[in-house]
């Protein structure tokens, strides 16, 4: 009897990556890679100035060049009301220019030729003539009466203000801080930077004039959910778009919002009958699509003289840029801002939040991060390591002594969230041990006394990820439910096909060992599909580090259902009563008879071959979980640094990284997920900046500007674990892709601190480059 | 104008404006797609192969000045259905995430062992730090490249020990 079982690739196994065959031999089907037959080419012209009134666009001379097929202007797509489009928070955004530009880079008029070179050369023949007006590149700016204003094609827009956003309890947070025996505040800026993946954001339109079936390749990090915004946008019925996101060269956030080349490359798609491909440059990619960050944050946490946490009081104003569209819940204006109490057990907080409209690229997206997480995290860990260096205590001994202990979980924040599960003191307490802690802080010591300037940093972050539940988390009204749809064969291999997306996290292999885990089918029996909305089932996408606490719990679900079918076939194979059989490592076996057993690939076969009367044939389910809540993934992160005090450079010495992000399903990828987000974090702590002249020119429009972290800078890391699981998802797994982005950029920074501590330094906002350093040294009085 | 050269050991040729770029050339006249296009100030090395043997970022070269060249893309890198040691390096590593960079990444690291068979990690970091990977953070990059180093020493070994034991060979 065949009962014998192979079941590579179950949870915990760091199997190697099922996608890497086609990528390692250069056959990757990456979006510019896509050639339809008589395709064209769209290059879009993008607005010089950060903020001007258009008087004329005058495309003759370009619609006379060789290749070309069609010149888009705004006005043309106004004649087909597209002039502008509904964004993911409720704002809309121009999508080719009408009245005015509102940033550098804008959208303004776009060309369709037959060639890239030809629609390029054509595009620089478009002839605008603008009126410049003056632009607001900050919140205080735009703030400022008589501000120039941005969005004056909105009716009761009266100012840039956008919103105002609150969480928490003032009353109490007030009362705290009026017992408190010390304030300290903290105010700082998390300047704008980008996800820049490597591969830029793209699409070809291929609108099937006979059948009217708009099929869409995209960048997607959210196809399904693309989908249905063009239907609404277009008007188009949706069983008849089909939008495709191939392979994915990496989107950190950068691929989740629609952006207006989406939308021209459609309509021009529409109006000439011929497919029309879009793929944006570096500068265009830097210039106009998604951000992160940008806000200006100040902090006040109230202490008593025991050192214990009694209230933190936040307010941060958010540039938002000429239109709000930041991708977020629609409940939450500065996304999950508000989990800015972190990892510890603050009884009262005061959050308050305002948004500006600036005349900079719109699109506020979490760069590897769960909706403005980063953005808390950072704050509050920068936060308590001063307070610790302004009370006199150990940064580690503060935090333990604040941090919420794991009795406590559930643990019900004071600005409303309740934490799953976690263990702060332990994953503490691993990182302090890996990195030497106690001998490190002597040596510290001395080497300061020789005149060295070092310090040590930690952050013991906490993520909040996982969106939703559905109740309280949506995207314009989507729930943010997560879906599987599992179908096994009649030879017992199997295929899924998910929600959401991958854009290098490995899904191909994750989520197939999940089907390992639950039915036994090894990993490599599993075939894993997404992206194309015309197969997978409905999902909101990769992001927010979402897939495997949403999208893998119902892989898991999914399965599972097919087990409990498969349990009353084997019962009808084996002739036994179904609670008589067990199940394990995929096979049901009679109770005290475990050789009478059926394997999953005989029961699959049975589906299709030997089923019992009444019983629907077929093996296949499909799930859509709505998770109970989100996972809170933490860790903590500690950073050794050495400052060259001559040139005011940073030399990161160590990096420990422990991380807690429940069960890990693939340890390999688990890993490598984390090496890449403290890569990127070390280029947001030292590297990464976007910003503008007073003109409102974009600086860092391009990579020799924008600085990304190579082999070369970035340190090497030292990974450690804790594992609590999450209580709630069916697997125990919380998502772990961010975390290290949301961590490390506040341990950077905090070894740093630590290092200007004795020179009387609290803040140099990021990126830490060496030119602010060596200014602080010597506003201190070094190198005079 | 016209170009003629060698791609993976076969020979290629087209008509192209004198301005196209290598790059672009590769893939769109030869639609040999594996080189990738990660920027447009020569700074990712995403489109990375090798002219000579030696890397160079093929968005800086005209197509025109490869002419009479010999050029190894990504796709050149097996033999077949057999991985090149950099190709398994990077599977066994998880040297790639999203795989954007990946093509350009195993040519440097292939060059790179053919000048120096047994590299330190510096070595290693320097010689890719023209070639930016967004995913990975480079640790199992490095890794990558070492594991192809062991691989290559461990091929040299056998095919040493085979001409060894052959009858009267030297
Ligand atoms: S595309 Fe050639 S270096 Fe970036
Ligand atoms: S693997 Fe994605 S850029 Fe290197």
């Amino acid at each position: 009897m065949a009962t014998e079982v192979h079941m590579h690739g179950r949870i915990g196994e760091s199997i190697k990556r099922k996608e890497d065959g086609r990528f390692i031999r250069g056959k990757g089907n990456y979006l510019d890679d896509i050639e339809l037959p008589g395709m064209l080419h769209m290059a879009i012209l993008r607005s010089p100035h950060a903020h001007a009134r258009i008087s004329s666009v005058d495309t003759a001379a370009a619609s006379g060049m060789p290749g070309v097929i069609a010149v888009v202007t705004g006005e043309l797509m106004a004649q087909h009301k597209l002039a502008w489009m509904p964004t993911l928070s409720y704002d809309t955004q121009a999508v080719l220019a009408t009245d005015k530009v509102r940033f550098q880079g804008q959208e303004v008029a776009a060309v369709i030729a037959e060639s890239k070179y030809q629609a390029e050369d054509a595009r620089d023949a478009i002839m605008v003539d603008y009126d410049v007006l003056p632009a607001v590149i900050s919140p205080q700016q735009a703030k400022e009466a008589g501000a120039a204003l941005i969005r004056d094609d909105k009716e009761n827009q009266k100012d840039n203000h956008i919103y105002h956003w609150e969480a928490g309890d003032q009353e109490t947070t007030k009362a705290a801080f009026a017992k408190a025996d010390k304030v300290v505040r903290l105010h700082t800026f998390y300047p704008r930077c980008h996800p820049a993946p490597l591969e830029t954001c793209g699409c070809i339109a291929d609108v099937n004039g006979a059948t009217g079936k708009a099929t869409i390749y995209m960048t997607s990090q959210a196809p399904h959910a693309i989908r249905t915004v063009f239907a609404l946008v277009t008007g188009l019925p949706e069983q008849n778009i089909r939008v495709i996101s191939p392979d994915i060269g990496g989107g950190f956030g950068n691929k989740v919002p629609v952006y207006p080349g989406y939308v021209v490359a459609t309509a021009a798609s529409l109006l000439i009958g011929r497919p029309v491909k879009w793929v944006e440059d570096r500068t265009e990619n830097l210039i106009s699509t998604g951000f992160a960050r940008d806000f200006h944050m100040t902090g006040d946490l109230a202490v008593d003289k025991d050192g214990k946490m009694l209230a933190l009081r936040v307010h941060l104003d958010s540039d938002n840029g000429a239109f709000f569209a930041d991708a977020q819940p629609t409940k939450f204006k500065a996304g999950l801002f508000h989990i800015v109490t972190g990892s510890y057990d603050i009884p009262t907080a005061h959050v308050t939040a305002d948004g500006y409209y600036t005349n900079k690229a719109p699109g506020g997206v979490a760069y590897r991060c769960s909706f403005r997480v980063t953005e808390a995290s950072y704050l509050i860990e920068r936060l308590v390591t001063n307070a610790a260096i302004e009370l006199g205590m150990d940064q580690a001994e503060f935090r333990m002594k604040n941090f919420i202990q794991p009795e406590q979980f559930p643990y019900h924040s004071a600005t409303g969230w309740v934490y799953d599960s976690g263990d702060y003191p332990k994953a503490m307490n691993v990182a302090l041990e890996q990195l030497g802690y106690d001998e490190l802080r002597k040596d510290v010591k001395a080497r300061r006394k020789k005149g060295e300037v070092t310090g040590i940093g930690i952050a013991s972050f906490t993520e909040v990820v996982g969106a939703g539940h559905g109740a309280e988390f949506d995207i314009l009204g989507l729930r943010m439910f997560d879906s599987a749809e599992l179908r096994v064969h009649p030879t017992g291999k199997a295929i899924l096909r998910m929600g959401t997306k991958s854009q290098g996290q490995g899904h191909e292999t994750t989520f197939a060992q999940i089907v390992t885990e639950e039915l036994g089918i090894p990993a490599a029996d599993v075939a894993v599909e997404e992206g194309d909305t015309d197969t997978a089932p409905y999902g909101l996408g990769t992001y927010a580090s979402r897939s495997t606490p949403v999208a893998g719990a119902a892989t898991a679900m999914v399965a599972r259902k097919l087990r409990d079918k498969g349990r009353k076939i084997a019962a009808h194979l084996l002739e036994a009563a179904e609670e008589d059989l067990e199940w394990e490592s995929g096979r049901f076996y009679v109770k005290g008879s475990p050789d009478k057993a059926k394997t999953i690939q005989e029961i699959a076969f049975a589906a299709y071959t030997n089923i019992p009367d009444g019983m629907e044939a077929g093996l296949e389910g499909v799930h859509y979980y709505d998770p109970p809540n989100m996972t809170y993934p933490f860790g903590t992160y500690a950073v050794v640094i050495d400052i060259d005090k001559g040139t005011g450079q940073v030399k990161v010495r160590r990096v420990v990284a422990v991380d807690d992000c429940g069960v890990r399903i693939n340890p390999m990828i688990v890993e490598g997920q984390i090496h890449g987000g403290l890569a990127e974090g070390y280029g947001i702590a030292f590297m990464e900046l976007i910003t503008f002249d007073p003109e409102g020119n974009c600086i860092g429009s391009n990579f020799i500007d924008y600085l990304l972290p190579t082999a070369w800078e970035t340190p090497r890391f030292e990974l450690g674990e804790t594992v609590t699981p999450s209580p709630h998802h069916p697997l125990g797994a919380k998502g772990v892709g961010e975390s290290p982005t949301v961590g490390s950029p506040a341990a950077y920074v905090n070894a740093v601190m630590d290092a200007l501590a004795p020179y009387g330094v609290t803040n140099i906002d990021m990126p830490v480059t060496s030119d602010k350093v060596w200014a602080a040294l010597r506003a201190a009085g070094v190198n005079e | 104008m016209k170009v003629t050269l060698t791609v993976n050991g076969s020979d290629r040729s087209g008509d192209v404006e004198p301005r196209v770029l290598l790059v672009d050339f590769l893939r769109t006249n030869l639609r040999l797609t594996g080189t990738h296009v990660g920027c447009d100030t020569s700074s990712c090395g995403a489109c990375t192969v090798l002219i000579e043997g030696e890397p160079v970022k093929s968005c800086t070269v005209l197509a025109v000045q490869a002419t009479g060249r010999s050029i190894t893309t990504v796709e050149g890198l097996a033999q077949g259905a057999n991985l090149s040691p950099i190709q398994i390096g990077f599977h066994e590593e998880h040297g790639l995430q999203c795989g954007f960079c990946t093509p350009g990444m195993m040519l440097v690291g292939t060059s790179l062992l053919e000048r120096n068979p047994n590299p330190t990690e510096d070595e290693i970091r320097w010689a890719i730090s023209g070639n930016i990977c967004r995913c990975t953070g480079y640790m199992n990059i490095v890794k990558a490249i070492k594991h192809a180093a062991m691989l290559r020493e461990a091929a040299t070994a056998t095919t040493r020990e085979k001409a060894g034991a052959a009858p009267g060979g030297q």
